[in-house]
């Protein structure tokens, strides 16, 4: 390297003061910070469906399920607060990040036209936040039982789940069957998780291209596999919603 | 063939801007675009009117100078080409244009169809280079790159830099220029001493300039006249993350 061309480019040697600041601040951090959080999330909603899709089993192969769940403690909290980490990062940088969008594009066209940007990555903005608004209503719904909805939140004897040192057990199967008799209640769940299943599509192939993955040949995978995952996501949950709406669980 | 025109006219960075109807007479199927205006300026000017401002210079595809969007679409929508070289025959008799400026809080418009693009250049003054004195030209295998990466890096060295990925961002985002110019040095041997250094310096003047950030809908791959492919941006954010953490580290 020549000492002439070196002083030509003084900003090539420029260090931010703060390089983790500079990298949670720039465009692109903020996207990696989105893709890995959104990652666990996925992670989550896909575990969490595994977990559920036991309601087709007899009710004491779910209840089991969330009476281990409950006995991991410690663990339980460290996955709740991880997640709940991930969700807020998730949520301040994409509102963060449209903000500063927004801004960025200035004067919008008279006549706007696309080429070839799906209606999943046009709306996720909105999708995300009714997802937001559908998942502060679940967790009232059914963490922590203060929507009131028939046989919510029963802490009632589930024998099959049941040992003798502690009796009474969370019934998830009958809350779960009690929830879903309310029809606006499932309506709001299927209209979610289509808005999830949307979500998810554009979600987990932008996941792919944030995180440098999308590589040329990868490129069309990635595409299939955030279609496939998102329509995964969304036929799962809506089978149990439906299964009990219409009475085949009861 | 007529057209109906409806134009952006703007007096000057300050002056509010409008759209205005033009029409375009007897308009030759083989004119190209901006010849298409060339003649409508022509019965502007003879009207005692003042011409559209547009810019336009080599009028062969490889300058990046030309730049407007038609009908809502940089450089009209036809794949793989810049607005000069767009020719008359892809429209219809009696078809209405909306033309406008390219469209970003980073791009300004100056006058008409005319914005400063000058952030363009500021972005590769940040680092799209290298700091090298070539000397004269070494012979062609004296420096071996694998015919993959030369391919590739070509392909990014497309870029003529007219600014129509970002014209196309709903976010107004110049990721596919960025990414087309680190992706290009980044490939090549003689870029990798300054590799880190420049996808950082690059990614922090792209968003001190205002550009937005990229959600992966990919419009600037669709209407780039070089046909510059979006993977380059995943290139560049995984370039990014490395040169961050390499940064963080202290190895930058």
């Amino acid at each position: 390297m020549s000492t002439a061309a070196a002083a030509d480019a003084p900003s090539m040697r420029a260090v931010p003061p703060n390089r983790l600041i500079a990298f949670y601040r720039s465009s692109i951090g903020k996207k990696w910070i989105v893709a890995l959080t959104g990652l666990v999330m996925v992670g989550f909603v896909v575990v969490h469906l595994i977990g559920n899709l036991q309601i087709f089993l007899p009710p004491a192969y779910i209840n089991a399920y969330a009476a281990k769940l409950k006995s991991l403690g410690p663990v339980l909290w460290l996955f709740r607060i991880s997640l709940f980490a991930a969700f807020v990062l998730h949520v301040i940088n994409t509102i963060q990040l449209s903000r500063m969008n927004r801004v960025a594009k200035g004067e919008r066209y008279v006549k706007e036209a696309t080429v070839q940007a799906t209606v999943a990555s046009r709306t996720m903005f909105y999708s995300g936040l009714i997802l937001l608004a559908f998942i502060i209503f679940h967790i009232l719904h059914f963490t922590l039982g203060w929507i009131p909805t028939e046989n919510i939140h029963v802490m009632d004897y589930a024998p099959e789940a049941g040992n003798a040192k502690d009796p009474l057990l969370h019934n998830v199967w009958k809350m779960l069957v009690g929830g879903f008799r309310n029809p606006f209640v499932s309506v709001f769940y299927l209209v979610s998780m289509g808005l999830l299943c949307m979500h998810l599509s554009h979600g987990v192939e932008s996941t792919v291209q944030t995180l440098g993955l999308r590589t040329k040949p990868l490129a069309r995978p990635a595409r299939y596999l955030s279609w496939g995952l998102g329509w995964a996501v969304f036929l799962g949950n809506a089978a149990i919603v439906l299964a009990i709406l219409f009475g085949f669980i009861k | 063939m007529n057209l109906t025109l409806k134009v952006w006219r703007q007096k000057d960075s300050k002056s509010p801007g409008r759209i205005e109807t033009y029409a375009a007479k007897n308009i030759p199927e083989s004119a190209s675009f901006l010849e298409m205006l060339d003649i409508v300026n022509e019965d502007i000017m003879h009207a005692g009117g003042e011409p559209i401002m547009f810019e336009s210079d080599c009028r062969e595809g490889i300058c990046g100078t030309c730049s407007m969007v038609i009908n809502g679409y940089a450089h009209g929508g036809q794949r793989g080409t810049t607005v000069c070289q767009l020719h008359m025959r892809h429209f219809k008799d009696g078809d209405e244009l909306t033309i406008e400026p390219w469209r970003a809080a980073a791009f300004p418009v100056v006058r008409d169809l005319v914005v400063n693009r000058s952030g363009l250049d500021r972005i590769i003054q940040s680092g799209g280079y290298v700091s090298v004195r070539t000397g004269s030209a070494v012979d062609g295998n004296a420096l071996p790159v694998p015919k993959k990466n030369s391919d590739l890096a070509m392909d990014a060295a497309q870029c003529i830099g007219c600014g129509a990925c970002v014209a196309a961002c709903k976010n107004g985002s110049a990721m596919l220029f960025l990414s087309a110019k680190v992706g290009h040095l980044g490939l090549l041997p003689q870029g990798q001493p300054e590799r880190h250094r420049r996808v950082l310096n690059m990614v922090r003047q792209h968003d001190q300039e205002g550009f937005g950030n990229c959600t992966n809908q990919y419009e600037c791959e669709a209407v780039c006249p070089k046909e510059i492919s979006s993977t380059f941006i995943t290139r560049l954010n995984r370039d990014y993350a490395v040169a961050s953490a390499r940064e963080l580290l202290g190895a930058v």
